[in-house]
């Protein structure tokens, strides 16, 4: 029998079918061979964000099974926990049918149905009068969605500067931490090279977004028996199957990083020539106490930052290929000393209070630990070394005969972020990564594209002047290099409602939405008129310190008005939040709508060339629902927002298909960026390609550029990548990006706080400035344990994604939460002892801002001060589809309600939102806690408990028996 | 394992209306219980009635009762099928020596052939169901050695207790009988706080590492693969608390076998009818306390597959 | 007919990883998604969306704390049907529903027979059966019969759901009769076990077990590092470097 090639992940020689497939005859009557399907679309997951590909099977007009699709770049043919069970999302009771407008009170779920021309009037009438008066009275914030390019275009072209989407209160600091300093980061954006990687160390990551890739390359190198490392509180999970489990306490890991790299350092064990071709380690820095341009880098007159050549002894561009830079010392130039970065590194890090010793008590692993894995790290960075037979030239025109690896590889996410200091943790990590020169070479981190950009990447945020019925001249959302591009009025006062880049948040390139709702409702920095919101539970997982959000959510004034004047959602399903709306977008589900995986926004990319994906409708609708990207484009339309509609005013595009094609962002560059042009044949840029959406559905849904082996490393410095990137518009210019191991951009805000430059912070802040915006990376208690006396709540409370749920959504799905439908709280067993706790107690989980009770499990792989649980799992009587019985609003619990959404008051009496002071990352790790066995009578139920919400019109009860599947078996039998 | 009551009554009711079978097919054939219509009667149609009862019931506890007539098929290989074989067959003998014993008041010769291969046909298929229970090997109370007799004992105690009151009813009582009567109490208790001693002190070589294949050490489920109770953790996953069991234990010994013994034992003193009374009580209270005990046999039994749930 | 063939000609089964195994739970979610329409269709939920919730599955993953003096490790461990060569499930069986086949070993049950008597459940040391109390029959994992052999479907994608799904790798699937083939050899090399083999069914399906803090474990011997001895200490040694 001849076979192909095998394809996919899993296709080793022992998960390959039978040699020989053909049914056996055993004469038992079993149907070996039912057809399974009519027909199989292949499109693009979305039970969460990793978006692979999937193969979905239509079997009498229903779906009959999904399927990962083995040529799809990023699951290669696996198909996670989720993904295998978006049949139940599909066929959720708690779809929304209808456009909604709310009848009783804010949070009661209280609607009449409306059509859809009503809702898009009102929500039109609504928004001109804001866009004629003052746009940035709408706030427009959106959630899990992957169109932001579309929505932030929008918003843009509104005239609003308020706008973000989810990342403040998801990973803006990985983002931010990256960008900022090698141009890319880790989150989706980067990956290791499990396929050549010797060493692998995975920094606080329990599922992430790559959640199929991470688990295929986990699989790699379980097969080949590399190391895995793995740095987190809990051993779950890819932890519990770590070779090596460092049971870190919470908020160390900047220590624990840094510890390593004085050992490294002291050793010598770094790679110099990484850092003199691809970081700014040689560059020069102003070393003049007090001076306007102390710890700013010495430049040349076009700008070239300057560094020292050891040989002509005379300042040179430190770009130069022919420079022979030095990294120590200290040098005069025009009377000023200064300094090599890197010898700012040294001295710092060399201090003996990053030694093992000094931080092992507070990071809780011990110094002979820390030791080792630095020497372990050294050892396979520098002896077991690879070479790629792969001749490649760098930016400078020299030409390589092989491709050298160093294979140690770090990864890193929410562990790291989801702390208030996780902006320089996350820093820490890549100076780490960088120092053992493993940044996008063989068996090291590698950068998916659009990545690297410049550090940090070019555009600006926009939204100074915001005037009434104009667009902003730019997109709301960018990167600061200083004071001058912060959003702030002359007094310093925040002109974006989420105070994002402003002197509480300069770095937030991603918005602040967890602080929207408060700051709405405060009216501070000043009161809206419209909260606008799409795919985010804001009324509940996704808000911290959730009690208080609601009741802000339907506050009113001394008039009886709400706080929070007009608010539109726009859900698939009967969420938390959709109650606390006044008008109600209904979309629809993943298998009924396009939708774009884009390069301009979050694409499908792996490190081995870039790709984009679709969705589209692979069944109809049954219900009076849109899809909202379509809804969003014709309310631009309506409202008449330039480049939604054409001269005679008439709309620009039919839907959000119609956008996907024939959008151009700038000539020849639009959301997809497979077969452009007429014919369809170039790639990156090209004219609009009216086909373009088939040949994406002919291709299994994805676009995918696989690169020529010469760029698939050191793309930084690689000539031909840097080309090729230009080429497809990912950089302006074929320069290289170097790595700013010192942060230019950082320092300049620590100037304006000692009072330098024009932009100046309001006194308050100064010292906040001064301290946080530190050019190199360091390490800082969590604010919340400068705030919190640790006495009273000893123990750092934590979440932790279950791989099989997403955020809020599995709990209506019939099959996930079967897995789980209650949430435990699991504590250390020794802990528990010295608390007088036993194993399915009922405990009280106090925090400085409330109290919440669920029920306890005792596990041994915790770090002993920590407890965690799984992130929203509990849910709010009435949603979801739910029985009022269900165990997620009985004995399930959210940890949200004790997470304050506000540090406590500072020595001028000012609460800042709980995120990091230099990005604005929501700080959800951060929370203190103590645990107390409830009373006899409280045993046994969750609370705090909400009231239950009414069931939207025309919602039945949902089923008391689901046989799925029987109707295909019946029909086929039927058939026989 | 759940003590279905469906489960418990079947055992219970077939083993004492076997038991009461196998003794009227004996006696009654071999003359030692001379044929009187309405003794025999009486006798048979509670046997009958009994076993039938119990049989129904065990159809109860089926997910498709309608098809409970495929169970006869597998008599090659499952004990289940061959007590209901043997159920079956059993009636022919046991009609016939009805007929003889009961309408023709005859005994001896062929209702006497009749009579014992019913008796043998009882014993037969009260060994079928002792090793439905004894051939389980993943629950070790069960599959010992002390189960197989347990069901026949329980059932020459149970039918003998009924065999000793239906003489007494109707003034046939013989010190032979409540004597054996007696002794088969005694053995029947005796039994069962063997078989509760043994059980008490099993030790399983089955355990959470073999049963995960992961040597050494202790091995602790922390998550369950299901957040809320399901078949198996319902159907095998049944608790009962020892302070519970203990006193069940107690009603059991006190109920089966120490009240009827004093009862029995007063017996021999006692003229009709106030003998006829004792021992009809001691019946009836020996096959409540047997229903407890069943119920316990199942309540303690322990199913392997709690050790993937880590419930004791 | 329950009585167990000699032999099978094809011994089929899974072999699955404890040291890959994250617990994600797609292999269980790919089961039920595949065999509610399959061969056993529906697999029933009752209260599915209610605080009693109820399904049928074939394949359930737990999570165990393994404690030995070398420390603590924790295991996600799939549990599904092992096929045994010699399974009561099947001879405990009164009705013929439950059978092992000859040809490759699958144990499946016949709906058609089957009148939930539940005995084969109770003789499951591993409680891979499920009751359908909705149909009233007993349900278990078919090893994908309908999806091994099935010409309907791309002769690529002809192993069972769990194995195709599994994004670490850690499924595998084979015929373990055959000393030769790449599962038997698989098992061989990484010292696969069977699960209670004392109580003598002879499972098929194989574990591999855990690697970490085993002769197996992947480790890193690297010497300790030492502090730079130059004069000048690291920013001297620096130097040196530098100008060679
Ligand atoms: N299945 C599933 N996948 C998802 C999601 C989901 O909801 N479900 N959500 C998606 C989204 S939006 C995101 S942002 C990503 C997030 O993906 P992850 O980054 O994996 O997010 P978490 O689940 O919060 O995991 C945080 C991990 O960090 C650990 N941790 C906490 N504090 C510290 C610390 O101080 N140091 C260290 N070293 N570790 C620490 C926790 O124990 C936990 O294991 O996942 C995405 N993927
Ligand atoms: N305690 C704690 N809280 C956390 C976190 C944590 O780790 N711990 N993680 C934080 C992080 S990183 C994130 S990203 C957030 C995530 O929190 P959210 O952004 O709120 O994500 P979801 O809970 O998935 O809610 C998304 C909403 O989108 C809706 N939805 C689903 N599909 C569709 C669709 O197709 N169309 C539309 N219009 N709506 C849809 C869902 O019904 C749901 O109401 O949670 C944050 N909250
Ligand atoms: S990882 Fe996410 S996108 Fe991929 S299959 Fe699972 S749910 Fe779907
Ligand atoms: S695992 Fe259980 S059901 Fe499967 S063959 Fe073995 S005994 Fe039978
Ligand atoms: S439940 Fe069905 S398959 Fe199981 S033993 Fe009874 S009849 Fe056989
Ligand atoms: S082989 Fe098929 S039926 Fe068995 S566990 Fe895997 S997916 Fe389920
Ligand atoms: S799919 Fe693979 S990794 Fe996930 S639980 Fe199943 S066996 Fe384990
Ligand atoms: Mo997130």
């Amino acid at each position: 029998m001849s076979k192909a090639a095998p394809r996919g992940a899993n296709s080793a020689p022992s998960q390959r079918p039978l040699a020989d497939s053909r049914a056996p005859d055993e004469g038992d009557g079993v149907e070996t061979s039912p057809s399974v399907s009519d027909r199989i679309a292949k499109t693009t997951c979305y039970m969460c964000a990793c978006r692979c590909g999937i193969d979905v099977h239509i079997k009498d007009g229903k779906v009959r099974y999904i399927n990962g699709n083995k040529d799809h770049p990023v699951n290669r043919g696996v198909i996670c926990g989720k993904g295998s069970s978006g049949i139940m999302q599909h066929y959720s009771p708690a779809r929304l049918k209808k456009p909604l407008l709310r009848t009783g009170p804010r949070g009661s779920g209280e609607f009449r149905e409306i059509e859809w021309d009503e809702a898009l009037t009102i929500a039109t009438e609504r928004l001109s009068a804001i866009r004629r008066t003052d746009p940035k009275k709408l706030a427009f914030f959106t959630g899990r969605d992957q169109s932001q390019s579309l929505t932030g275009w929008w918003a843009s072209k509104f005239g609003t500067p308020n706008f973000a989407a989810h990342g403040g209160f998801c990973s803006v600091n990985m983002a931010a931490g990256g960008l900022y300093t090698i141009g890319g980061s880790f989150w989706e954006f980067g990956e290791p090279d499990w396929d050549n990687t010797r060493y692998f160390m995975l920094f606080g990551v329990a599922e992430d977004h790559d959640s199929n890739p991470i688990k295929i390359g986990l699989g790699k190198l379980k097969a080949r028996g590399a190391k895995v490392v793995s740095i987190n509180p809990c051993r779950t999970g890819y932890n519990a199957i770590a070779d090596d489990w460092i049971g870190i306490r919470p908020g160390t890991d900047g220590l624990f990083v840094l510890a390593l790299v004085h050992e490294l350092l002291k050793a010598g064990r770094i790679d110099l020539d990484y850092l003199l071709r691809y970081t700014n380690a040689p560059v020069l820095v102003v070393q003049a106490p007090g001076a306007a341009d102390d710890g700013l880098f010495v430049r040349d007159v076009d700008g070239h930052p300057l560094a020292w050549d050891r040989l002509a002894k005379t300042p040179v561009n430190a770009a130069d290929p022919e420079a022979k830079p030095a990294l120590t010392g200290s040098y005069e130039i025009g009377g000023r000393r200064c300094v090599p970065v890197f010898q700012l590194i040294a001295e710092r890090y060399l201090d003996e209070t990053y030694a093992p010793d000094a931080v092992a008590e507070r990071c809780g692993v011990a110094a002979e630990t820390i030791r080792r894995i630095a020497a372990e790290l050294a050892h396979v960075a520098f002896e077991q070394t690879i070479e790629l037979p792969i001749a490649w030239t760098d930016w400078a025109g020299r030409r390589h005969e092989t491709i050298k690896g160093r294979p140690v590889s770090m990864h890193a996410m929410r562990g790291i972020s989801a702390h208030s200091n996780g902006f320089h943790t996350c820093r820490a990590i890549h100076l780490l990564q960088v120092l053992l020169g493993t940044v996008d070479v063989p068996g090291g981190f590698r950068f998916k594209p659009p990545y690297p950009r410049p550090a940090p990447p070019g555009p600006k945020p926009c939204g100074k002047n915001v005037r009434p019925m104009t667009p902003l001249d730019g997109m709301p959302l960018g990167f600061v290099c200083g004071p001058d591009d912060l959003l702030v009025d002359e007094d310093g006062r925040p002109a974006r409602i989420d105070k994002a880049y402003s002197w509480e948040a300069p770095l937030a390139a991603h918005g602040l939405m967890h602080s929207v709702i408060r700051n709405a409702w405060a009216g501070d920095p000043y009161p809206i008129d419209t909260l606008m919101m799409y795919m985010s539970n804001m009324a509940w997982n996704s808000s911290m310190n959730t009690v208080e959000t609601i009741a802000m959510l339907t506050d009113k004034d001394g008039a009886g008005a709400y706080k929070i004047p007009f608010i539109i959602y726009s859900d698939a399903y009967y969420s938390e939040t959709v109650a606390f709306a006044d008008l109600v977008l209904p979309d629809t589900t993943y298998l009924e709508r396009h939708d774009c995986i884009s390069l301009l926004d979050r694409p499908i990319s792996h490190a081995d060339g870039p790709g984009d994906a679709i969705r589209h409708p692979v069944v109809q609708p049954d219900r009076d629902v849109r899809p909202f990207q379509s809804v969003l484009i014709e309310l631009g339309a309506r409202l008449g927002l330039p480049c939604f509609v054409e001269e005679d005013g008439s709309a620009k595009y039919r839907d959000y298909a119609d956008y996907i094609v024939n959008h151009e962002r700038t000539p020849g560059l639009g959301p997809l960026a497979g077969w452009r042009g007429k014919d369809g044949g170039s790639i990156g840029r090209g004219d609009v390609n009216p086909d373009q959406l088939q040949r994406y559905i002919d291709n299994g849904g994805f676009w995918h550029q696989d690169f020529s082996d010469d760029q698939r490393y050191y793309k930084m410095g690689n000539r031909a990548y840097l080309d090729f990137a230009v080429e497809m518009g990912f950089i302006p210019k074929a320069e290289p990006i170097v790595f700013q191991l010192y942060s230019e951009p950082i320092q300049r805000f620590r100037l304006a706080a000692r009072g330098h430059g024009t932009v100046q912070p309001p006194d308050a802040e100064r010292n906040r400035i001064e301290t946080y915006m530190d050019p190199l990376p360091f390490w800082y208690a969590p604010v919340e344990e400068d705030a919190v006396d640790l006495e009273r709540y000893p123990l750092h409370a934590l979440t932790q994604r279950p791989m099989h749920m997403y955020h809020s959504w599995g709990s209506q799905n019939a099959w996930l939460r079967q897995i789980t439908s209650q949430n435990r709280l699991f504590v250390h067993a020794d802990t528990a002892t010295t608390l007088g706790l036993a194993d399915d107690d009922w405990v009280w989980i106090e925090s400085l801002n409330g109290r919440v009770k669920g029920q306890i499990k005792l596990i041994d792989g915790v770090n002993p001060d920590t407890v965690w649980t799984w992130n929203a799992i509990g849910k709010r009587r009435g949603s979801w589809g739910l029985k009022d019985d269900a165990a997620e609003s009985n004995r399930g619990f959210l940890l949200n309600h004790i997470i304050g959404d506000q540090t406590s008051a500072d020595a001028n009496g000012k609460r800042y939102s709980n995120s990091d002071p230099i990005t604005g990352q929501a700080a959800w790790f951060d929370v203190r806690v103590r645990i107390a066995k409830c009373a006899a009578e409280e045993a046994g139920f969750t609370e705090p408990q909400f009231e239950r919400f009414a069931r939207p019109p025309h919602f039945e009860p949902s089923p008391d028996v689901l046989r799925f599947g029987a109707a295909f078996r019946m029909k086929r039998e039927a058939a026989e | 394992m759940h003590p279905a009551f469906s489960v418990v009554f079947f055992t219970t009711a077939t083993g004492a209306g076997y038991g009461l079978l196998a003794l009227l097919g004996l006696l009654g054939g071999l003359g030692f219980i001379p044929a009187d219509f309405w003794l025999g009667l009486v006798g048979m149609a509670l046997a009958f009635g009994l076993i039938v009862a119990g049989l129904l019931s065990s159809t109860g506890h089926l997910g498709r009762p309608e098809r409970a007539w495929r169970a006869f098929s597998q008599w090659r290989s499952a004990w289940l099928s061959r007590e209901g074989v043997a159920s079956v067959v059993t009636f022919i003998p046991a009609c016939i020596f009805g007929i003889g014993w009961v309408f023709l008041g005859k005994s001896g010769g062929w209702v006497a052939v009749a009579g014992l291969l019913a008796a043998a046909g009882a014993v037969t298929t009260v060994c079928t169901t002792g090793m439905i229970y004894a051939s389980l090997k993943p629950i070790a109370q069960w599959h010992s050695r002390y189960t197989l007799p347990a069901y026949l004992i329980f059932a020459g105690m149970t039918g003998s207790v009924l065999t000793n009151a239906l003489l007494q009813a109707f003034k046939q009582g013989s010190t032979a009988m409540l004597i054996g009567t007696l002794l088969a109490t005694l053995a029947g208790w005796g039994w069962k706080l063997t078989t509760w001693r043994y059980n008490d002190r099993l030790e399983i070589p089955t355990t959470a590492n073999t049963a995960t294949g992961l040597a050494g050490g202790t091995v602790r489920s922390i998550e369950w693969p299901h957040t809320e109770e399901n078949y198996l953790l319902k159907e095998m996953g049944f608790r009962i608390a020892r302070k519970h069991s203990a006193k069940l234990r107690r009603i059991t010994q006190a109920m089966a076998f120490a009240a009827p013994s004093v009862l029995l034992a007063v017996t021999f003193a006692l003229p009709w009818p106030f003998a006829a009374i004792v021992s009809v009580a001691a019946a009836i209270s020996q096959l409540a306390g047997i229903l407890v005990e069943r119920w316990l046999f199942f309540a303690e039994a322990k199913h392997t597959v709690m050790l993937y749930y880590g419930r004791e | 007919m329950t009585c167990l063939p000699a032999r099978t000609e094809k011994k089929l089964g899974l072999v699955i990883d404890l040291d890959t195994c994250v617990g994600c739970q797609a292999c269980v979610t790919a089961c039920k998604e595949w065999n509610t329409g399959g061969h056993m269709a529906p697999l029933t939920d009752i209260d599915p969306y209610g605080g009693h919730v109820d399904g049928v599955w074939f394949n359930r993953v737990h999570t165990y704390e393994h404690m030995t003096e070398l420390g603590g490790r924790t295991v996600n461990f799939p549990r599904s049907c092992l096929h045994c060569e010699t399974p009561a499930c099947v001879t405990v069986c009164p009705t013929g529903a439950s059978y092992k086949r000859a040809s490759d070993g699958i144990v499946l049950v016949d709906e058609d027979k089957c009148i939930g008597c539940k005995l084969c459940s109770w003789a499951c040391p591993y409680g891979a059966r499920e009751f359908d109390t909705d149909v009233g029959v007993m349900k278990k994992c078919t090893l994908c019969v309908d999806r091994i052999y099935n010409d309907n479907l791309a002769e690529e994608d002809r192993v069972p759901a769990c194995v195709a799904a599994c994004p670490t790798s850690a499924r595998h699937f084979g015929d373990l009769g055959d000393p030769a083939s790449a599962i038997s050899q698989l098992v061989e090399e990484r010292g696969g076990v069977a699960l209670m083999p004392e109580l003598g069914y002879k499972p098929t399906n194989r574990y591999l077990p855990p690697r970490a803090r085993s002769q197996r474990a992947a480790k890193v011997d690297a010497p300790a590092l030492e502090p730079i001895k130059v004069e000048g200490g690291f920013l001297g040694w620096i130097d040196r470097m530098l100008s060679n």
